[in-house]
């Protein structure tokens, strides 16, 4: 290998590292200075109680999260059971309802007095007890509910493409089908299981929005308070670099306890194994946890969501929402795209590359995703405003170059949902065992021909799952967009913002509705893509 | 080849929005007025586009929470487009002054409409709608004679029967600040601490949700802002909810603002002085505070008739301003007190 060959792939590395640096950067700049009287109020008061809350609720959503989907995500790649083809797509989407909008549904028809209890009590008489919502199980079950999607989507990809085999390898050592499943199957499936779940693990930690309808205080809540209560934007920021540190930390330790082990399973070209058909009981109790994870997931929230929206639909309903939702989409799509992009070339970087310099740049770079978006979004103004001044100097002129720009959206999009695209993409490419590329080039193909024949065919199913991914997480996210975008280019989750903001939420559920929707294409157009992958592999 | 299609394919949606986005940018000719708006979209719309059309200008607006938009303000500096801030709570006012986002302005005709606790005594910002926070009740289960002042909610009689919003939320903090500037930190400290034991569940996210809770028998008092309660009368005739006007005997209600301040930067000052004066004036004034069920901010405009069937007030004359200034001191007595 030449020096230039080392060289590259750490520099494109770094190039893509830099919009998540530069924000990194304004945040770190931005903590200085923080009132050391405020750390110690926190310290006595705060930090303590919402550390434990943070980390009983990731535990909580990531492990409940974690089973769903792998569970899920097992019975409709590698089983057979009444409704198996309806569920396997149906069960992504849940992954269109924002977790924010999950949770107001949740709350508004399930805590005491909402339509539920209302008539339970109307029944069974006062004295009824029924367990709280607003409670730490509430609102546990509520982000696992929004977050095993991730899982489900990622372990399915792995499942479906060596699932069956797992289990015919585990059936001829004499391992019976749930054997298979917890020693062959979900082992040779762990890296897409633990990217899946710390997507949710970070999704779980930046969450304001859910965990403010419950008043459940977390980490994220306490850096909100300190800014928009106590004035100190800086404390803020410094709370956000801890958990910033602490999730890096965390990550490493999993990289350690990962090790050295690599993950190639090579499945182009090898027959899908047949469905192990689960029959009478075990196939109902199967549809039962798939019907109800749906209908808890999706349904029933959709069902009110369109009860709501129908009441306010004459107040609300013009042509406004058409551009709405065309900015939505077309801000979506465009960060997909990016993101993927950029995601491809991170893969390619640290395939190629295994210099330090190359995977700090690539911890950087998907740094983002645990970080609260409205901390984000702060550091992206910043960062931006710092440029644009720098511009002036270097330029001359007034005004800005790059701040309220579609371009300053995209750039916290990127720094933010990078992370996202990363992980399948790179699930993808673990995939291609370094063997088949040497036999390619043994062939005579070169760099160009090994990429478009070997790669993209093969990441295909990646691909997919990054631009889904992506796209549904920016047509839901809020801060960002709200700080960033500019004038007259308000979404649909602006508009939620807006509605939601004087506590009308049932006024919210016209856009929120309109969300759900519009995530629904790409997820069903995904989904149909890769039953097709797979029915023809 | 396929992968130069899908480029095609990905590349053309990518380059037409970022044009429509140029396009957009490329509009604002003339010398529109730039507003940063904490209050919702839908509550000041009608009016930014009225406002536009009778100056022949074009009105560009974005919203979000307060504190974000100071944020922008701040890392904006000299180069910020806008030229009027409109918050939806004083504290962020005065947080906006403080790191020297607004400017003083010299209006007779604001002087005039808005009464002086309302407005910035160096003219840096003014109330332009008025939002009470004050006591509910269960028109099933309470009498208003047992109602007197907030401090009173802590007492033995509502053990169990008091519902509050989350401590987290701004209208509580500048309540708590306006106790702490009415009769100290240890006196306030211990109404929030009786309040804490007296709730009859945790506390809620929103005013709407406590309105209702109250109204399906969870609790039987609570502390919100009236409009919420207008909102749902309006919609629910017979909702069985009422306002009681607290401390009438011990200085009056507590009052907040929505309101505005001209930028320190504004590239359009004289324009955002007008447009601040013609949100004052009596006609004006009351549609702002209308469409959410407010009070006018101007002393002589009636509000909605199902708002002034709650009767008149007395309001707490401290300056609004103080609330902000007082408003980290009372986030930490929450913390203290664990009102979550």
């Amino acid at each position: 290998m030449t020096s230039s060959q080392r060289f590259t792939p750490a520099l494109a590395a770094i190039a893509v590292a830099l919009p998540m640096l530069a924000v990194l950067i304004a945040i770190v700049q931005g903590a200085s200075g923080g009132d050391t009287e405020l750390w110690a109020h926190l310290r006595e008061w705060v930090l303590a109680r919402v550390a434990w809350n943070t980390v009983i609720l990731v535990i909580g959503v990531v492990t409940i999260a974690s089973l769903l989907g792998t569970a899920l995500a097992w019975l409709t790649a590698a089983c057979e059971f009444p409704g198996r083809a309806f569920f396997s797509w149906a069960l992504l989407l849940p992954m269109a309802v924002p977790a924010y909008v999950l949770a107001f549904v949740a709350v508004a028809t399930l805590d005491y007095a909402g339509a539920v209890p209302v008539a339970l009590r109307g029944w069974f008489g006062d004295g009824l007890w029924l367990p709280p919502i607003r409670s730490t199980a509430g609102v546990i079950l509520v982000l696992a509910l929004a977050g095993y999607p991730y899982v489900y989507l990622m372990a399915r990809g792995a499942f479906l493409t060596h699932g069956a085999r797992a289990l015919e390898a585990a059936q001829s050592l004499g391992l019976g089908p749930w054997q298979g499943l917890f020693r062959v199957a979900v082992p040779l499936a762990r890296p897409w299981l633990a990217g899946g779940a710390a997507l949710v693990a970070m999704e779980t930690l930046a969450d304001f929005g859910a965990v403010s309808v419950f008043n459940y205080d977390t980490f994220t809540t306490a850096i909100y308070q300190s800014w928009y209560g106590l004035f100190s934007i800086e404390t803020a920021l410094g709370l956000a670099l801890l958990l910033l540190a602490l999730v890096a930390a965390a990550l490493a330790i999993e990289r350690l306890a990962r090790g050295r082990a690599r993950y190639a399973a090579s499945d182009a070209g090898v027959r899908s194994a047949a469905r192990l058909g689960l029959r009478g009981a075990r196939g109902w109790i199967a549809f039962g946890l798939a019907a109800s994870v749906f209908a808890l997931g999706f349904a029933l929230p959709a069902v009110v969501l369109a009860q709501w929206a129908w009441q306010v639909a004459a107040l609300d309903l013009d042509t406004r929402y058409l551009s709405y939702a065309f900015r939505t989409v077309s801000l979506a799509g465009l960060a997909a795209i990016l993101c993927l992009a950029l995601a491809l070339v991170l893969g390619y970087a640290t395939r190629f590359s295994a210099g330090r310099v190359t995977q700090a740049a690539a911890r950087v770079a998907t740094l983002g995703y645990a970080v609260p978006g409205a901390v984000l979004a702060v550091g992206v103004v910043t960062a931006l405003a710092t440029i644009d001044a720098l511009w002036r100097t270097i330029a001359g002129g007034e005004g800005f170059w790059l701040q309220g720009t579609v371009f300053a959206l995209l750039l916290g999009y990127v720094a933010r949902f990078l992370t996202v695209a990363h992980g399948p993409v790179q699930g993808g490419f673990a995939r291609i065992r370094p063997a088949l590329e040497e036999a390619a080039r043994g062939l005579g193909l070169s760099t160009r021909e090994v990429v478009a024949r070997l790669h993209l065919p093969l990441l295909g199913a990646g691909i997919g799952t990054a631009l889904l991914l992506v796209f549904v997480d920016v047509m839901k996210e809020m801060p960002i967009t709200l700080m960033t975008r500019p004038f007259g280019w308000d979404t649909l989750a602006v508009r939620v913002f807006e509605m939601t903001a004087e506590g009308e939420w049932e006024r919210a559920a016209l856009p929120s509705l309109a969300i759900v929707l519009a995530g629904l294409l790409p997820v069903i157009l995904l989904t149909w893509r890769m039953e097709r992958a797979a029915r023809a592999a | 080849m396929s992968l130069r299609i899908a480029l095609t394919r990905l590349l053309m949606p990518t380059l037409m929005v970022a044009a429509l986005g140029l396009a957009s940018q490329a509009q604002a000719a003339g010398s529109p007025l730039v507003v940063y708006s904490a209050r919702k979209y839908q509550l000041v719309e009608q009016l930014f586009l009225e406002y536009g059309r009778e100056r022949d200008i074009e009105v560009k607006s974005v919203t979000d929470d307060g504190a974000p938009l100071v944020q922008r303000l701040i890392a904006e500096g000299a180069n910020s487009p806008a030229d009027l801030f409109i918050s939806v709570d004083a504290g962020d006012l005065w947080r906006a002054t403080q790191a020297g986002l607004l400017s003083p302005i010299k209006s007779p005709l604001l002087e005039a409409a808005i009464p002086a606790h309302l407005r910035d005594p160096d003219g840096r910002w003014f109330g332009l709608a008025v939002r009470a926070r004050t006591i509910a009740y269960s028109t099933e289960r309470v009498k208003p004679v047992e109602l007197s002042t907030y401090a009173a909610l802590g007492d033995a009689r509502w053990k169990g029967r008091l519902c509050l919003r989350s401590g987290k939320h701004v209208y509580n903090q500048s309540l708590v600040a306006m106790m702490m500037v009415d009769i100290g930190e240890q006196a306030a400290e211990r109404v929030v601490r009786s309040w804490v034991a007296n709730l009859a569940a945790e506390p809620f996210s929103s005013d709407t949700l406590l309105l209702n809770a109250i109204a399906a028998g969870q609790c039987d008092v609570g502390i919100v802002n009236s409009y919420y309660l207008g909102r749902l009368q309006s919609e629910k005739p017979g909702f069985p909810v009422q306002i009681f006007w607290a401390d009438q005997k011990a200085g009056g209600t507590h009052v907040n603002i929505s309101g505005g301040g001209v930028t320190t930067h504004a590239k359009n000052r004289a324009e955002a002085i007008r447009f601040l004066e013609w949100l004052a004036s009596p006609a004006i004034q009351t549609r702002f505070a209308s469409v959410n069920f407010e009070f006018p901010a101007h002393a002589g405009v009636d509000p909605l008739p199902v708002v002034a069937a709650w009767g008149t007030f007395e309001p707490k004359l401290v300056n609004v301003g103080k609330l902000g200034e007082t408003q980290p001191a009372a986030v930490r007595l929450l913390d203290r007190a664990g009102w979550r």
